[in-house]
């Protein structure tokens, strides 16, 4: 599904250079996690896999599918399937939460060359799929994420995600900020969407979201380097000796 | 007519400081000369003849060159033949109102009666005998000159052709709909309205349309103790058009005066509003969404706001959007002047740019003139580019660059848009917005396809 190769970036101004080659490859169906340290690169590496200006790519490749993501616009990446649930979602006074997933799953569906949905068809999937997630008719009606609570928030980001259903998802963080209720309707929201055509890059600090989304895969990240990979005994290896000893092994 | 023209002559003679572009101006402009406005005019001229027309240095003038309005005639401007209506308000019940080139077109429009007002044209109120616009007419723009003088609004009391006049005694749900259109290049349109809304009643004005290739519209509004105005204007221009247009309100004690301005290109606009609250416990509300570019030619936008508290606990709220790029150019220019004993005031005002590009400029004056101690005065004045993280999110979720970026800018403009207090006339002029932002992005990326 996701194949990156010794991919290298840098801040476009040429400031500071954040990614070091980092390879990693996510088959169809399975969910890996990525840990590490703050400021390893996690959240430019989905930024870049995203197509966020600001980063310049000097080396390696990044590929969806057998495309090249990389030489995509990110509204194109975004109809090839790619998904970033954001770490921090954008908060856009004056636009409906509903208007813009309904322009978001139609530009999308448009791209595909497929119909767009009919308001009526679009409400009755939107409506079913936000009870899932306990998001009332009011957070629909709002502004995108205006004055929602953290969680709210994240949850928002995973209608979003159920909504436009991608091939490959991305999660950065997406349980920091959520309460133990919350934490539970993000993993059902997650679980649910899984199958044998849908993979998952799930960015976490905690062993808490990998308790209800069950991972294929743990990397571990540092210095812009995919630093360990192993199975999910990985993460609880972090939970409890932290990255002290997972650093000093490879370094 | 021979008696005010010598009126007239005498004391441009007698200011010839003054005199010059005024006489001009004056020598080219129709205007009735009897009927029962015929000493507001006479009394109009007085005034502008003493104040004269305004120049490049005068301070109220200093963003916007008003040398277009003091030209005597306008530029023409060739007429589309096509052009239609704007589909803006066209599905919704109202008593529509047809202005062609500033003439009544009564064919095209609805018969003038309605329940809870009385409308009449300004031409037909003239010719009889007695009309209550008699007293009422020119009125509050007289008592809009000071501090300020406004000739232009002067000018427009002494010279307007034509004009609605409504009394409204009841709860009016059904709004009256202004439609300008355009069939002749040079119309030089000079339209005055006076809406007067006795105690408790409650009024809707929608305006939308072209008018002119040059216009000076001026619209008195006398709301009395707890009367209700929603006056929404739209105009989506892309000719080089030039228009002044004043809006002067009095609100008594407990009344409400909302006014809400769409407007879209025009080469040299300016738009006042003056608004004397004069009762206790009143609400009034100024809101302008201004979107220019420069594709077509010279883009810019003046809006020129003076607010007087006079009552106690009152409330006043302007928010002025601008949207410009390619060189386009947007004014705001904002008083809140609290008189003595205006206590608990409430005003705010927030004016924003969003430029879309770095040769746009947003030029703001707001003030503050404060004569009473216990009032909660507030203003801001932003000016800033398209937000690059929002823009990212949107198109990360599918939305192509050019939508995301309309998205962005009804974001914008939307707090502006909420001052439009009924949801179904927001949610249409959102609507077509929308539609006119997505057809001008279009039109841009076939004028300049992408690199
Ligand atoms: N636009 C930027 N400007 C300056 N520095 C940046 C920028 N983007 C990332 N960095 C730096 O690059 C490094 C990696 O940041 P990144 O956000 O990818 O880390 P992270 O692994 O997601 O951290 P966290 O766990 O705290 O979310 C950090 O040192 C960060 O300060
Ligand atoms: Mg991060």
């Amino acid at each position: 599904m996701l194949e990156i190769k010794n991919l290298h970036a840098e801040l476009e101004d040429g400031s500071k250079q954040i990614l070091n080659g980092v390879n990693l490859s996510v088959p169809a169906g399975q969910v890996h996690a990525i840990m590490g340290p703050n400021g390893s690169g996690k959240s430019t590496l989905s930024y870049v896999l995203s197509g966020r200006d600001g980063y310049e790519v000097t080396e390696g490749s990044a590929k969806l599918e057998g495309q090249d993501l990389l030489d995509m616009e990110p509204e194109e990446r975004a109809a090839a399937g790619l998904f970033l649930a954001f770490q921090y979602p954008v908060e856009i006074p004056g636009v409906g939460n509903l208007t813009f997933l309904r322009t978001a799953l139609n530009a999308q569906r448009k791209a595909r060359g497929e119909d767009e949905l009919s308001s009526g068809e679009f409400l009755k999937i939107v409506r079913e799929k936000a009870k899932t997630l306990n998001i009332d008719s009011d957070m629909l009606k709002r502004s995108v994420s205006v004055g929602f609570s953290g969680g709210e928030k994240k949850r928002n980001e995973i209608l979003q995600m159920a909504m436009l259903e991608p091939r490959m998802c991305i999660l950065d963080e997406t349980d920091s900020g959520l309460d133990v209720d919350a934490m539970r309707l993000v993993a059902q929201g997650v679980n649910a969407l899984r199958s044998p055509d849908r993979s998952f890059l799930v960015i976490t600090h905690y062993q808490r979201l990998l308790d209800h989304i069950k991972p294929d895969v743990v990397h571990i990240m540092a210095n812009g380097q995919i630093i360990k990979t192993g199975g999910p005994e990985l993460a609880l290896e972090v939970e409890n000796s932290g990255y002290g000893d997972l650093l000093s092994e490879v370094g | 007519m021979m008696a005010d023209l010598a009126i007239r002559e005498s004391q441009a003679q007698a200011k010839p400081a003054a005199g010059d572009a005024l006489t001009q101006r004056l020598a080219v402009l129709p205007h009735p000369a009897s009927g029962i406005t015929a000493a507001a005019r006479q009394d109009a001229l007085a005034r502008l003849e003493k104040m004269g027309l305004p120049g490049r240095r005068d301070e109220y003038w200093r963003f916007t060159n008003p040398g277009v309005f003091n030209d005597p005639v306008p530029a023409p401007i060739p007429v589309q033949t096509d052009a239609n209506d704007s589909p803006l308000f066209e599905d919704i019940d109202r008593l529509r109102l047809v202005f062609v080139d500033g003439r009544f077109d009564a064919a095209a429009s609805d018969a003038l009666t309605g329940e809870g007002f009385q409308i009449d044209l300004l031409s037909a109120a003239e010719a009889t005998a007695s009309h209550w616009a008699g007293e009422v007419y020119g009125v509050l723009e007289a008592n809009g000159q000071t501090p300020v003088s406004r000739p232009f609004a002067a000018l427009n009391t002494f010279a307007a052709t034509e004009g609605v006049l409504i009394r409204v005694s009841g709860q009016v749900a059904r709004p009256v709909h202004i439609i300008h259109r355009r069939r002749s290049d040079a119309a030089d349109v000079n339209l005055h309205h006076v809406l007067l809304l006795e105690e408790g009643s409650e009024f809707t004005l929608l305006e939308t349309g072209m008018i002119g290739a040059r216009s000076n519209i001026v619209i008195e509004a006398d709301l009395r103790a707890g009367a209700r105005l929603h006056h929404i204007t739209a105009k989506l221009a892309s000719h080089p058009k030039v228009g002044i247009g004043h809006i002067f309100a009095r609100v008594a004690a407990k009344a409400q005066f909302k006014s809400f301005e769409l407007s879209v290109n025009g080469r040299m606009m300016r738009h006042e509003s003056v608004v004397d609250i004069a009762g206790d416990d009143a609400v009034a509300h100024v809101a302008a969404a201004v979107l220019g570019n420069t594709a077509d030619g010279p883009f810019h936008h003046d809006n020129t706001v003076f607010i007087t508290h006079a009552g106690e606990r009152c409330e006043s709220r302007q928010v002025y959007k601008k949207v410009l790029s390619d060189g386009a150019v947007g004014v705001f220019q904002g008083k809140i002047l609290v008189k003595p004993g205006a206590q608990k005031t409430d005003g705010y005002q927030i004016s924003q740019s969003l430029l879309l590009d770095g040769d746009s400029q947003f030029l703001a004056k707001p003030e503050l003139e404060i004569y009473a101690d216990d009032v909660k005065c507030s203003h801001g004045s932003t000016t800033g580019a398209i937000d690059e993280t929002a823009l990212f999110y949107l198109r990360s979720r599918g939305v192509p660059r050019e939508r995301a970026t309309v998205l962005l800018v009804l974001s914008f403009l939307a707090a502006a848009l909420d001052e439009v207090e009924n949801a179904d006339l927001r949610e249409r002029i959102a609507e077509r917005l929308e539609e006119w932002l997505m057809h001008r992005a279009q039109n841009d990326r076939t004028q300049n396809p992408p690199a």
